[in-house]
């Protein structure tokens, strides 16, 4: 009985805010929805007995990909409401395709059944003696390794991948140099550089100050009298 | 009454067509098309372990983790794109980027 409300609790405020992310003005409501959303899948996951899985999905999705998402829109300065033009435009056709994929989807659902083999032909039968995760564990590092193995590749191909693309080089930074610095003979040596040659260098040479304006003498006259 | 495959498999099925949905609702906003994509590899997850959990087979779940690197890698990459997008053009709108075609 409990798991039946927490499965409508879990799966109301889960479509809610999967509903929410969609149509939500602020793109910053739109990432705390789908945090929101993500919890509540990893409930439906508790539920369904994968407790490994809800826990990677609040560490993977919530800790990590969400947070990209909020850091990205926060750190973005983009005209939203300009983005928002043609909403009401999209919606009409949205909503008949999605209406389309729905009552298709639930054609799929009312008519299929489960081969009566179905159960002679399971993989890897959940075992009952050992924990989720251990019973995960076992079957990734036998029988799935390769893909496991092409799993890492894929995140190390990402990883490289985003820093490739927004690493820039700007002209005119000042680095260290490592490979000069372990090349220098081990001398000190004391050079007289004539002042602003580093910033003719650079080619930001700075026009000399201008003389502060002094201020205004306040000129007192015996107005009123007091001093 | 216990909760039954059905049950997961309804809300996944709305879990999907809600994604779908957000990517025709959002047609210039590349952040929320991206986030609409997530709901979409979420909805694939729960039929994944809902089935899993019907069946009595891990392998499912098993799948389920492969899709999460998958979702993960995407939206590093995708989110990358955006930001030197918005870097070279000053805008996110994704009727612009049909200048990229050669």
């Amino acid at each position: 009985m409990i798991a039946v409300l927490a499965f409508y609790a879990f799966a109301a405020v889960l479509i809610g805010s999967a509903v929410m992310v969609v149509t939500s003005r602020n793109p910053v409501h739109s990432v705390l929805f789908l945090i929101l959303a993500f919890f509540n899948a990893a409930g439906l996951f508790l539920l369904t007995g994968a407790e490994f899985l809800a826990m990677i999905l609040v560490i993977v999705y919530v800790g990590a990909v969400a947070v990209l998402f909020l850091f990205v829109v926060m750190m973005l300065d983009i005209d939203f409401t300009q983005l928002r033009e043609g909403f009401q435009r999209y919606a009409p056709f949205g909503a008949i395709i999605g209406g389309i994929l729905l009552i298709e989807l639930f054609m799929v659902l009312t008519a299929w059944r489960f081969a009566p083999e179905a159960a002679t032909l399971r993989l890897n039968p959940t075992p009952t003696d050992v924990t989720n995760a251990e019973a995960l564990g076992r079957i990734l590092y036998t029988d799935y390794i390769y893909l496991f193995q092409a799993c890492g590749l894929i995140l190390l191909v990402a990883m490289i991948g985003a820093i490739v693309l927004t690493l820039r080089d700007r002209p005119g930074t000042r680095r260290q140099n490592v490979a000069e610095q372990i090349a220098r003979a081990g001398t000190v040596s004391l050079r007289s550089v004539p002042l602003g040659a580093g910033l003719k260098e650079i080619g930001i040479v700075r026009p000399p100050a201008p003389e502060e304006a002094k201020p205004k003498e306040v000129e007192h006259h015996g107005h009123g009298g007091h001093h | 009454m216990a909760v039954s495959l059905a049950h997961f498999l309804v809300v996944s099925a709305i879990l999907l067509v809600l994604g779908v949905f957000g990517i025709f609702l959002n047609r210039k906003n590349v952040i929320i098309i991206l986030m609409s994509v997530e709901l979409i590899l979420l909805a694939v997850n729960i039929n994944l372990v809902a089935f899993s959990a019907a069946l009595g087979d891990l392998t499912g779940q098993v799948f389920t983790m492969f899709i999460l690197t998958v979702a993960a890698a995407e939206a590093a990459i995708g989110l990358a794109i955006v930001v030197i997008y918005f870097r070279n053009r000053g805008t996110i709108e994704v009727e612009d980027i049909s200048t990229l075609k050669g």
